[in-house]
């Protein structure tokens, strides 16, 4: 494996909580992403994961707990915040704007403009540059069958779309990327090519984290599995300590975990 | 979708040769042959919401000349269209501002009528440089849009009840600040003409424009610009669009909200200098339907009140549509209540095609 488990976490959650009401969707959970490594997390619906990823995106503040980045404590108030220091994430609802185009779509939040005196004084945008790269990497990606780049993103099919929020990511991470269930939506083939994807990612020294019910998928591409369930960590795997089934049965509880197989 | 959507789609580069074999390369399917006309012109007014109120446009020209004749189309009696629609299309631009989004201000007519007052109070009562009241005015404008933004994204009220409230409140200061009286246009003729200078007029070719009307175009222009080729004019439509999606997005949503309600309430106090240059006085009463005419031109126009979608340029042709009716009504000889009627069945048939266009999607 390419990961470092000997090395400083990249990212690190400790003791998160978060509550919504009366509900705690997050219980004092950890979660730690190591340089190099896929890390899939697992769980049933309604465990916590993807509240638990919001808050290490900036998209929700947590009630408790600490975040650490490069171990240095950080406070994201915003998914801005969070992008600045790189940290890419594709969230479950995918969080396009279904008016806009493809393009303005990839750099929403991140617009190019003009080089000289358009873009510094006038504020000019710079589309054709977004269309380009937006169409490079579509098509690098190969997600889609896209012919126009500036078409509305409300009418490309759901799948289409998650390729649109996985090409985001692709195009921006630069220090974590997060993937929330990115290949719910997708085909057989689409599946494929956004699992080579994390690969890819991966092998160019991004860690990522993925959010996936797909176990053969999570057994295919993980480094380490974190299992999530009632708002907590229970364990923390690897596809090779552990079967699928095995896996399945720490999810629901049907199989306690003692030790924690993972060094560190 | 474009007549390029409707070909076999094309594969572009594929580098995965496993998936290839696992899907087939066309794997989109192709509906759109089997697409009627009508889906088809639905398709098209989506992509293009100006196309709708630019076809009633025409035809309502077409129509109004041929009824009317050759004193309908003649330049003068054009200009006087555009002059008649200019304070609406001023405001409208605010307006539109607001519903793409998603927001709706019922206080811009207000916002108007009290900075004409403070700038005319300021000019003729305080004996205040004219170009230094203007300027006052506009401020008042800014603050007036401060307020309803921070009523929107700090306290989370819904826009429609903090312009409401609002709307109430300036209306009020306006007929406390001019103490309801009105101030004479010679007066101000004599004392600070600058304040009337949108009201002169060139000539092009038998039609005369006032500066108002040129500043009215400029000002669809400028805005046009910001909201197309500009990373914030984006942001304004994917504020309005989904703000969930937008915020997740890392857009700062409600510093865009605010945004928008401060440069709505400095074009409503532009639009004040405009009032003034068209009727020459200040009247604490003037205006006060220009709220709901606003409303009328951004919808007719083609925005959709649920935000995100929507020109600017199908803002003027909507306040284009109602002068048009109104001016060619008029002159038919038509009593001004179907005026009102006119344009209140042009607003419902404008959201109802809006609707029919927004059900269409895939
Ligand atoms: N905005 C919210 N308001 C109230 N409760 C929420 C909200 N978001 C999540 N929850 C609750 O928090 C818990 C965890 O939700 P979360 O979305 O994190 O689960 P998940 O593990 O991602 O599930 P899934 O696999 O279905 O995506 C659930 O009980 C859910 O009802
Ligand atoms: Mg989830």
């Amino acid at each position: 494996m390419t990961a470092h488990y000997d090395q400083q976490p990249i990212l690190q959650a400790r003791s998160i909580v978060k509550r919504y009401g009366s509900v705690t969707a997050i219980d004092h959970a950890d979660l730690t992403l190591y340089p190099g490594e896929i890390l899939a997390v697992i769980g049933d619906n309604g465990a916590g994961k993807s509240s638990l990823i919001k808050a290490l995106s900036g998209a929700l503040i947590p009630d408790e707990g600490e975040i650490l980045l490069d171990g240095k404590p950080v406070h994201f108030n915003s998914p801005m915040q969070a992008r600045e220091l790189g940290i890419e994430t594709v969230y479950q609802n995918l969080a396009v704007s279904p008016a806009l185009n493809i393009a303005d779509n990839l750099f929403l939040g991140r617009e190019l403009r003009k080089p000289g005196i358009l873009g510094s004084v006038f504020r000019m945008l710079d589309k054709r540059a977004m269309e380009e790269r937006a169409q490079a990497k579509m098509q690098e990606l190969g997600l889609m069958t896209i012919q126009n780049i500036s078409q509305a993103v409300e009418s490309l099919s759901g799948g289409q779309r998650q390729g649109v929020a996985v090409a985001r990511s692709a195009l921006f991470g630069s220090k974590v990327v997060i993937m929330d269930e990115p290949t719910a939506a997708l085909g057989v083939k689409e599946s494929r090519r956004v699992l080579n994807l994390i690969k890819e990612v991966r092998d160019r020294g991004l860690p990522i984290i993925l959010i996936s019910h797909n176990m053969p998928h999570v057994f295919e591409v993980a480094d380490r599995i974190h299992i999530h369930r009632l708002g907590k960590c229970a364990a923390t795997i690897t596809p090779d300590s552990h079967t699928m089934s095995e896996a399945v049965a720490i999810m629901t509880g049907a199989m306690e975990v003692n030790s924690d197989p993972v060094a560190a | 979708m474009s007549a390029a959507n409707s070909k076999p789609s094309v594969h572009i580069s594929d580098h995965d040769k496993v998936a290839d074999q696992a899907g087939s390369g066309s794997y989109v399917a192709n509906f759109e042959a089997k697409e009627s006309p009508l889906e088809r012109f639905k398709k098209f007014l989506h992509k293009y919401p100006v196309a709708a109120p630019t076809i009633v446009l025409i035809l309502a020209i077409i129509g109004f000349s041929a009824i009317i004749g050759d004193r309908f189309l003649h330049p003068f009696n054009l200009s006087l269209i555009l002059q008649q629609v200019t304070i609406i299309g001023v405001i409208g631009i605010a307006q539109t501002l607001i519903i793409l989004t998603a927001g709706i201000d019922l206080s811009v007519g207000a916002i108007m009528v009290l900075a004409s007052v403070v700038m005319g109070r300021m000019a003729i009562d305080h004996g205040i440089e004219a170009w230094l009241a203007l300027l006052i005015g506009i401020g008042v404008g800014a603050i007036t849009g401060l307020i309803n933004g921070s009523l929107i994204t700090r306290f989370k009220l819904p826009p429609f009840i903090a312009t409401l409230g609002s709307w109430n409140v300036f209306f009020a200061l306006n007929l406390w600040y001019s103490k309801s009286e009105t101030i004479r246009s010679q007066e101000i003729a004599n004392n600070a003409p600058l304040l009337q200078w949108l009201g002169e007029t060139v000539t092009f070719f038998g039609a005369r424009l006032t500066y108002g009307s040129l500043l009215m175009l400029a000002l669809f222009v400028l805005i046009w610009y910001a909201l197309n080729w500009t990373a914030w004019g984006r942001h304004v439509y994917a504020t309005g669009d989904d703000p969930a999606a937008a915020k997740l997005a890392g857009i700062r949503t409600d510093r865009v909200l605010l945004s928008v309600y401060v440069l709505a309430g400095i074009v409503c106090a532009i639009g004040a200098w405009v009032l003034i240059g068209r009727i020459g006085s200040v009247s604490p009463q003037a205006g006060y339907t220009t709220n709901l005419d606003s409303i009328t031109a951004v919808v007719i126009g083609g925005c959709s009140l649920f935000g995100g979608r929507g020109s600017i340029f199908g803002t003027l042709i909507g306040a284009l549509v109602v002068g048009v009716f109104r001016n060619g009504l008029a002159l038919a000889g038509v009593d001004v209540l179907w005026q009102e009627f006119t344009v209140g069945i042009l607003i419902i048939v404008a959201v109802g095609v809006d609707q029919w266009i927004r059900r269409g999607k895939a």
